[in-house]
């Protein structure tokens, strides 16, 4: 069954299975598929109910539950796009997503109500709401409120494929992060691609590990939403926790894990794995960075009888390119795994300097084009433009990473060739950081440069000048970070410099700094 | 008791805070809450305590009430190191 619309996958295993589990809390706590759709179908009554409308925003500002899942759902079936922020990060960094797109209501957990202020429509979930609001409070709302409120009835004229569905924001080089805005057929084309290849079934446990901010979280609540099976979902602290975590994917009996190859790294160094029975994983799917193969090995050793797939895609395609790795892992082989075949509903394309196709095994920029490219980025009309190339009557969105033909493998991934790093999956523009640096008042100079080191990945070090009387700390430093940046974005390393050094165009010279840079420079 | 905090502050420094100076990371400077460790760092800090002061520390007692600063985590070492 294919769909047109994100909320019908919800709607139509509501009507074939209503009283199988959609998803499961932390706690053990669960909804059924009529439960599930039937609090979603009252939640989007009481947005429209406030005047939410087509193509409206509403802020997801949640940890993740069964209650954040229905107010997305709510969302969806009101006709409006959601747009999910790390409940946990830097105030001011929440303000200004919430202002970019103009969100004109807000499912926030009561802990972080004060950054609802100018929001007209607030909604408070979580352990304070006794401090929450009362009724008199114009535009404020408690959660038991918008389920008591009575179903929107289905409008199928008023759910258009082409809608926006969801804006996902991800860091943006000139410091202020830039939404990537999604639309319904955007979502299901891949949702689609993901049922032809992973076959799910009714029976399917999915992890759901990834933050709803982080476009992982796509495949893990639409593809078993849509197959009638259960999803399984993982809150913030526990999902940085490999032994808890480890414990989860045993206990739970899950069959089909995803999430960045951090986390599968750290599973197979801390989760004693060998000490639990996990033998319901069916799947173990990766994405968003290269998985170091020593890493991948030691846990397909742990594990060796699920099927492991290499997903590949930026958040403006989702997964556009896939591979399935062979286990178990050779014993010599050190070269990463590639990220393999274009999807069956994305065609890549790529092009060299000149814009000439690549031929056999020479580098090239990666194109991507298919009905899961996204429509452009939020009120960013040049970026959104500088972002596409028009070519052979299709619109190709430019990965910005450099990938060459590997043999029968597919395409490897070797590179970006702009200040874009990848750190635990999540994407960094070091122009982000470096504006975050700038702002601490005895900064006058700031580099921020990545590290690859062959234990730690990708470490971050930033290059600082400030005056000698009144030079800050290490430590103030990476306090101040902390509170303007989130926590992945944090510099591992502050030095400081007298100068940055310059290249004969008077830019600073980035390949210097890197150079300078002693991975085994101790205090 | 002063050992254990020295040890504690030269291996934060080494590995979290690389050229910072010892006197800067005081006993009672945040480390959770100051963005020092996030949860990858939490983890190899655990795992070094475990492995250096030959305690087994519960995922539940890794949080900020034990791990936030030099002193709290010293207090905790020791009430684990003690007898039953």
């Amino acid at each position: 069954m294919s769909a047109l619309h994100l909320s019908h996958y919800l709607e139509a295993s509501a009507l074939r299975c209503p009283e199988r589990v959609a998803a499961v809390d932390s706690d053990g706590t669960s909804l059924t598929y009529r439960e599930l759709n039937d609090r979603a179908s009252r939640v989007a009554g009481f947005l429209a109910s406030q005047g939410i409308r087509r193509g409206d925003r509403v802020g997801l500002l949640l940890p993740k539950d069964t209650a954040a899942l229905t107010a997305l759902f709510g969302t969806l079936k009101a006709g409006a796009a959601y747009v999910p922020v790390d409940w946990t990060g830097p105030a001011e960094r929440v303000r200004s997503i919430l202002a970019d797109c103009d969100v004109r209501a807000l499912f926030a957990d009561g802990r972080r109500a004060d950054l609802a202020a100018d929001i007209e429509t607030v909604i408070l979930l979580g352990e304070d709401k006794g401090d929450g609001p009362r009724g008199s409070v114009s535009g404020r709302f408690s959660w038991d409120k918008a389920l008591e409120h009575e179903p929107l009835p289905a409008d199928p004229a008023a759910r258009r494929p082409d809608d926006l569905a969801y804006i996902l924001y991800t860091s943006g080089s000139t410091g202020i992060p830039k939404g990537v805005t999604l639309t319904h057929q955007n979502a299901t084309s891949f949702v689609d691609w993901c049922s032809s290849v992973f076959t799910p079934s009714e029976d399917d446990l999915f992890s759901s590990h990834a933050p709803f901010h982080f476009d992982l979280s796509i495949l893990d609540i639409y593809v078993p939403l849509k197959h009638g099976a259960s999803v399984h979902l993982v809150p913030d602290e526990l999902g940085k926790n490999p032994k808890d975590l480890a414990r989860f994917i045993a206990s739970r009996q899950l069959s089909v894990w995803y999430s960045t190859p951090a986390i599968l790294g750290l599973l197979a160094e801390f989760g004693d794995l060998d000490r639990l029975d996990c033998s319901h994983l069916r799947l173990v799917l990766f994405a968003g960075e290269v998985f170091p193969v020593k890493q991948l090995r030691r846990l397909v050793s742990h594990w060796p009888w699920p099927a492991y797939y290499n997903l590949y895609g930026p958040t403006e395609t989702n997964v556009c390119t896939y591979a399935r790795i062979p286990t178990p892992i050779p014993e010599g082989r050190s070269e990463p795994y590639p990220i393999g075949w274009p999807c069956s509903h994305c065609a890549a394309l790529v092009i060299d300097a000149e814009g000439r196709r690549v031929e056999g095994g020479d580098e090239g920029l990666l194109y991507i084009s298919g009905p899961s490219v996204f429509i452009g980025y939020w009120n960013r009309l040049q970026e959104t433009a500088a972002a596409f190339l028009d070519r052979d009557g299709a619109r190709w969105y430019n990965t910005g990473d450099v990938v060459k033909q590997q043999g029968d493998e597919g395409l490897l991934y070797l590179g970006r060739r702009d200040r874009m790093v990848k750190r635990r999956g999540y994407r960094i523009e070091l122009g982000e950081v470096e504006s975050c640096l700038y702002r601490h008042p005895a900064v006058s100079g700031a580099a921020a440069v990545p590290v690859q080191s062959a234990e730690a990945g990708v470490r971050i070090v930033a290059y600082l000048v400030a005056p000698a009387a009144s030079r800050p700390s290490i430590v103030e430093m990476k306090t101040f970070c902390n509170q303007h940046l989130p926590s992945y974005m944090n510099p591992d390393v502050f030095v400081f410099v007298d100068a940055l050094p310059r290249t004969s165009t008077n830019k600073v010279d980035y390949q210097d700094l890197i150079r300078r840079f002693e991975p085994d420079r101790k205090a | 008791m002063d050992t254990m905090k020295e040890e504690l502050r030269q291996y934060i420094l080494s590995e979290f805070l690389p050229g910072e100076k010892p006197s800067n990371l005081r006993d009672d400077t945040p480390l959770r809450t100051s963005g020092i460790l996030d949860s990858v760092a939490t983890l190899r800090l655990v795992t070094f305590v475990e492995e250096h002061y030959g305690i087994e520390v519960e995922a539940h007692e890794a949080g900020v009430e034990n791990f936030d600063t030099i002193e709290s985590i010293s207090s905790f070492i020791q009430s684990k190191q003690k007898p039953a």
